[in-house]
């Protein structure tokens, strides 16, 4: 792994209560064409393995936007199913504000929220009736859920009628603002965004971005970001991981990172470029690859 | 412990809520499924009605017919209901899988028993109303003579019942994770299962082996004689406290035991991704 600055030195100053999130050699390992009743007798066979997470080890400080960069399939999606306890893991630990994921699952599940690519919600139900579902599942008090509802989603750019209106008659783009808040009601500390970008136009990714900053200056969270968008990486990220192949490459600050690659023939480089080094490809080639 | 408790309690409403709300917004499927019911529901009870001119002759007397329909209409009812709270319990995974919701739910900070008894109790209350709709129609259809009926000790009968289908249909609710896309086929197995070895259109005990001694052990038989008994011969809570308590105790322990197999079931999943919204 490339890296000009451990996570502590940077971030955590103050000792284990200033790491918000701390991987330690956690990996993950997918096994198909092994049928489950054919465990159960014992007659499977090896099957084909895919490791999604291989050992990777990382520290994100308390208020930091920590980028995790990778084209699809590379083990982002997986690392934050690790962190959100949807996943356990085959080795190594993961720990959120000092709490195992695994022997500490309901107390992760109350420091945590997340954003999925995949704005994912009760088609028939409204923005508010789904919200209110989140809200009563995060033990916040209804009467105060729904004004905060409607406050944050009318900030989001969400029309009022809307609000009562069935999700599927919504586009994608306004899908991922009831996503969005539905992660912010429940007020995490540790907030994962996974991909929420992905589909948005240009307007409703600037809007979305702006709300992560807003989560973090205001609200003290700390925010895990998966993205294939290097802009996007670039201008919010504090620190970035780029992933390939479920290991970390290469982490440090965005400046930092391009300061890796940067060169007399390439004097202002991108985080493309420092993808391309570290890689051997291009992000675009591989998201296509993997259509 | 008690704060712990009220705040599973209230989040518990959080199920209840939101299956009120899709049932409300999928109310033209309610509608059709009432229907569908109703129909199935006349077909059963129609058999007895026209038991007579099926054989060509009067074989039973017009009382024995009366009793008949009434026989069958409560097999048709009570199984109705059991399936109702059963399928319910036993599809709050499929269900989530179908929206693409079960990333969400399963990492909220709610234990699978409250998510549980959230399922659990908005199947009582959607049961009990599902059933009484199609108990009103066959009533009106066939003048049904309840006038022997005691309703309290069937209420109770039940009531009681009911939770040991909810303990397997939390059993079966384990299927869908384990099998993403068959489960939820899977658990229509054990409903099947249950419909043929429950006595619930032939009195159990006249089944020809071996489903009468399966029967022994379903939970569905003693609910449907005990109601029986209680709406056509009219016993009392009194008369049926064996029953009840034998329900009892197999809620008892079928619950916990649905619970555990569920939790071996979560943790498989989340060890091997099938958690994931889309299996």
């Amino acid at each position: 792994m490339v890296s000009t600055q451990t996570p502590t030195a940077a971030w955590g100053q103050n000792g284990p209560l200033d790491v918000a999130l701390d991987v330690d050699s956690a990996s993950k390992v997918f096994t198909s064409g092994r049928p489950f009743l054919k465990r159960l007798v014992g007659r499977a066979g090896p099957g084909k393995r895919v490791v999604a997470v291989d050992k990777m080890a990382f520290s994100v400080g308390k208020r930091e936007i920590f980028g995790i960069l990778g084209p699809n399939g590379t083990g982002k999606s997986t690392l934050i199913r690790l962190i959100s306890t949807l996943l356990t893991p085959d080795s190594g630990s993961v720990r959120v504000f000092g709490h195992d994921v695994v022997a500490e699952e309901a107390v992760v599940k109350r420091l945590i929220n997340r954003v999925s690519v995949e704005p994912s919600f009760f088609k028939k139900l409204s923005p508010m009736e789904n919200l209110m579902y989140g809200a009563r599942l995060y033990s916040v008090e209804p009467a105060l859920a729904r004004g905060r509802i409607i406050e944050i989603l009318t900030r989001l750019g969400v029309d009022s009628r809307s609000i009562w209106s069935p999700m599927e008659d919504m586009s994608r783009g306004m899908q991922q603002k009831v996503a969005i808040a539905r992660a912010f009601l429940s007020s995490p500390v540790l907030l994962l965004l996974d991909e929420p970008t992905t589909g948005l136009d240009p307007h409703s990714r600037r809007e979305v971005q702006a709300f992560v900053r807003e989560i973090r200056d205001a609200h003290d969270a700390t925010v895990i970001l998966c993205t294939h968008d290097m802009n996007e990486a670039d201008q919010l990220c504090d620190r970035i991981a780029i992933v390939d192949h479920g290991r970390i490459v290469a982490l440090d600050t965005p400046a930092a990172l391009k300061a890796l690659v940067r060169s007399d023939e390439r004097p202002t480089p991108t985080l493309e470029d420092v993808f391309l080094e570290l890689t051997g490809r291009s992000i675009e080639e591989d998201i296509e690859d993997k259509k | 412990m008690s704060l712990e408790i009220t705040r599973e309690l209230r989040s518990s409403y959080a199920f209840v809520e939101r299956n009120i709300n899709l049932t409300k917004r999928y109310w033209g499927w309610e509608v059709v499924w009432i229907l569908y019911t109703v129909a199935n529901s006349l077909a059963v009870v129609l058999i007895a009605q026209g038991v007579n001119s099926s054989v060509g002759s009067a074989a039973l007397t017009d009382t024995q017919v009366d009793q008949l329909i009434l026989f069958l209409a409560i097999g048709a009812l009570v199984w109705h209901y059991l399936a109702v709270v059963f399928e319910t319990v036993s599809d709050m995974i499929s269900l989530e899988r179908w929206e693409g919701t079960i990333e969400y739910t399963f990492m909220a900070p709610v234990g699978r028993s409250t998510h549980m008894v959230g399922s659990a109790i908005f199947s009582l209350v959607y049961g009990f109303l599902h059933t009484a709709v199609v108990l009103v129609v066959i009533v009106l259809a066939f003048r049904l003579d309840m006038s022997n009926a005691n309703y309290f000790s069937a209420a109770l009968i039940l009531l009681v019942g009911s939770v040991s289908l909810i303990g397997i249909g939390i059993m079966g609710a384990t299927l869908p994770l384990l099998f993403p896309e068959r489960g939820m086929q899977m658990t229509h197995v054990i409903q099947a299962t249950l419909v043929l070895i429950s006595g619930v259109y032939i009195a159990a005990d006249q089944m020809p082996e071996p489903l009468a001694s399966l029967s022994v052990v379903s939970p569905a038989r003693y609910v449907i004689e005990g109601i029986r008994a209680a709406l056509i011969e009219g016993e009392s809570v009194a008369d049926l406290w064996r029953s009840m308590l034998g329900l009892l105790a197999a809620g008892l322990v079928l619950i916990p035991a649905g619970v555990q197999v569920f939790s071996w079931g979560e943790r498989y999943a989340k060890r091997t991704g099938r958690l994931k919204r889309s299996g």
